[in-house]
């Protein structure tokens, strides 16, 4: 018993250092990326080319003075940067680095990771409501509106994998995804469901309230959105949490579409760690290219294009499963 | 049982002074329901500096550095309209030189101006990208700049008659070879932008007003000519070299948003144009007509001139009594009339509409203070 425990505390330790390593990697990234798409440098002071640069960034929030406005709710307003990131953080339990490297393959692992998922929006709401700002309970409001709006489509469509699976196991769909499709491709199911890989991009972009869908913190209309009000360690494990879904859904999109670990010659996390990156590239790719929707043209397109364009992809997956 | 009666509550929210997308210390006083803003007002004077009361204690040749101060991003445009009115009063004639390099300065500078306005636009709308591909060539046009005038923002270049210096050699080839290469910038920054369907989808048809409405509001400038009006004071009234060259005046259809943006990016070519004929053209010679006196006293009377800003239309008004200081100077901001049309064009829309329609504005908050 004492010895499962330990293992499960190991386990737990094990998966904080992977992901705030990682976390790192994709802040550093995202400065690099970012000023490679606008001709400039990006960091080169700190470390070599600025490698050091997000460990500095997050000493820095560390180190600040944490304000609370006079007037704010003080008990929520502590406790909505923990609602936010405990459950982004909690999601890493069901995640399969490799075919053995697994914390706790639940059976229900999708399920699992749907339903921290909608703890999320919680977080925002209270960060929003609790600050007594305006912008940052418009801003809450904004962010609940579209989490919840695409946190549907984006279930949808995953359950297209799901049925060519046949469970919800993270690690059963990575196995999968073995084998080769007509002779040449992979089978992963990114050619198997395109459409859903699709929808999937596209409700990632919005889950992680990046641009072009980062209403809920819009800089140019709302400042900062529910988080303006939030400075220090606080406004540091806000984004934190929003790195770390981001990071969590190309891992997570990685797996479920890209075939996980599978790949020849290099061992298996590098082929996991290698598709999730191509992930998060693009994730950075279009938060640098595009302009930002407006709020209700966020909300339409989620209900009225999103859902349908799921539902009909189950449909089809259905006939096709039906058929072959 | 009574139902509970179902509250509804406006909220107020001030958009400013410090907010990252008002241009500087102004405050859009919005009443929103929900996204939706119902009403709107703005709160101005947060910059007011004066700038009309010193100049009646400044010398007249003292006074150019004082309207550089108003609208910082286009001053040329300022000096160019102050020393137009003080002209008109000393009835001095300004030799053919000077008059193409101020053209040539003026129009380097409504580049810059609109390329600012084009990133500061897409920062509105919520992509930084653009913006700092905008600043690249803008930074090439203060080099510019700097090499003429030996400053970036606030020149102090022209005088009564004339300019303060002679272009440096190698300038004029510079230019040449930098508005050679602005159509192909302009392209790139349409397909960034302008054709980009989320762009279009966050400006078409917003903030859309009719021509006779956008005149009774006192519009001048791109938004004016975003419905369709050809209203430009550099042909309508033509001052200065204007009428040698051969340029367009670009209209939008709606007066939305979207118009007034395109309006702008064609302005830019057009200036690229203008720039190169007046390079063409300009002829050697002084560039300044020797004043008779050494302090400079016009004699009694008043004067009016405007001139096409990037924002639109600039008048500055002066009266003399005959002293060595201005009896009166008053500045007509385009900035400042421009503004008093945000409540109307705003309301109705959503917040983030708002936000676009004071970009498309173009407001610049040292002339709406002044």
């Amino acid at each position: 018993m004492l010895d499962w425990i330990a293992l499960k505390f190991l386990a737990g330790v094990g998966i904080l250092v992977f992901l705030l390593l990682n976390l790192l990697v994709v802040t550093y990234l995202e400065m690099k990326i970012a000023a490679d798409f606008q001709v400039r440098l990006g960091p080169m002071r700190v470390g070599w080319h600025g490698t050091l640069q997000p460990l500095a960034d997050f000493l820095k929030l560390f180190l600040k003075e944490d304000v609370v406005p006079g007037k704010a709710d003080r008990i929520l307003f502590w406790l909505a940067p923990l609602i936010f990131f405990l459950p982004a953080f909690l999601l890493f339990l069901v995640v399969p680095l490799s075919e053995n490297l697994v914390p706790q393959d639940l059976d229900i692992g999708l399920f699992y990771i749907f339903a921290l998922a909608t703890v999320m929006p919680v977080g925002i709401i209270v960060a929003g409501w609790s600050s007594n700002s305006k912008y940052s309970l418009i801003g809450g409001l904004r962010g609940a509106a579209q989490q919840i709006s695409y946190e549907v489509p984006m279930l949808l469509s995953i359950l297209g994998v799901v049925m060519l699976s046949g469970s919800l196991s993270l690690v059963d769909i990575v196995k999968a995804q073995d084998g080769l499709l007509l002779g040449f491709l992979p089978s992963w199911f990114v050619f198997l469901q395109p459409f859903g890989f699709l929808l999937y991009l596209i409700a990632v972009l919005a889950e992680t309230n990046r641009v072009p869908f980062d209403i809920p913190e819009a800089e140019s209309e709302l400042v900062a959105g529910y988080f303006t009000e939030y400075s220090g360690i606080k406004f540091g494990i806000f984004f934190l949490a929003e790195y770390t879904m981001t990071f969590f859904l190309s891992l997570f999109g990685a797996l479920v579409f890209l075939g996980g670990w599978q790949g020849p010659f290099l061992p298996p996390i590098v082929w996991l760690l290698i598709k999730t990156y191509v992930l998060i590239y693009f994730v950075i790719w279009v938060r640098w290219s595009l302009p930002r929707i407006r709020i209700d043209q966020i909300l339409a397109l989620g209900w009225k294009i999103l859902l349908p364009a799921a539902f009909i992809n189950i449909f089809l997956t259905a006939i096709f499963m039906e058929i072959g | 049982m009574t139902k509970p009666k179902l509250r509804k509550e406006t909220i107020l929210l001030n958009m400013g002074p410090q907010h990252p997308s008002t241009h500087g210390v102004i405050d859009f006083f919005l009443e929103v329901d929900g996204e939706e803003v119902v009403g709107a007002e703005v709160k101005m004077g947060y910059l007011h500096r004066a700038v009309e009361r010193l100049a009646e204690f400044r010398t007249y040749p003292q006074i150019f550095p004082l309207v550089d101060r108003l609208d910082y991003l286009s001053a040329h445009h300022s000096e160019f309209a102050y020393a137009l009115a003080v002209e008109k009063l000393l009835q001095v004639d300004v030799p053919e030189r000077a008059d193409h390099i101020r053209v040539i300065l003026v129009e380097l500078k409504r580049i810059a101006s609109h390329l600012l306005f084009y990133g500061a636009f897409a920062m509105d709308a919520g992509s930084v990208t653009p913006f700092l591909y905008a600043w690249r060539e803008r930074e090439k046009v203060m080099d510019l700049l700097e090499d003429v005038c030996g400053i970036r923002l606030h020149p102090n270049y022209f005088r009564f008659g004339g300019v303060r210096e002679d272009l440096p050699p190698g300038f004029l080839e510079q230019t040449i070879n930098f508005v050679d290469k602005l159509p192909f910038f302009l392209d790139e920054y349409e397909a960034m932008l302008g054709e980009n369907e989320i762009f279009q989808v966050r400006t078409i048809g917003i903030g859309k007003v009719s021509p006779k409405r956008a005149i009774n509001l006192g519009l001048t400038g791109p938004y004016l000519r975003g419905t369709g009006l050809k209203w430009d004071l550099r042909r309508d009234e033509p001052y200065s070299v204007y009428p040698k060259f051969d340029f367009e005046i670009p209209t939008g259809k709606q007066g939305d948003c979207f118009d007034s943006y395109k309006v702008r990016i064609e302005e830019m070519r057009q200036s690229g144009r203008i720039i190169k004929q007046a390079i063409e053209k300009i002829p050697d010679g002084p560039i300044r007509t020797s004043l008779p006196k050494k302090v400079i006293k016009p004699p009694k009377g008043e004067a009016y001139a405007r001139v096409e800003s990037p924002r639109g239309e600039l008048g500055v008004y002066v009266v003399s009594d005959g002293s060595a200081r201005p009896y009166r100077l008053k500045v007509r901001a385009p900035s400042f009339t421009n503004v008093q049309a945000f409540p109307e064009l705003a309301k109705n829309h959503l917040i983030a509409d708002a936000v676009m329609i004071i970009g498309a504005l173009d407001p610049v908050i040292g002339e709406v203070d002044r």
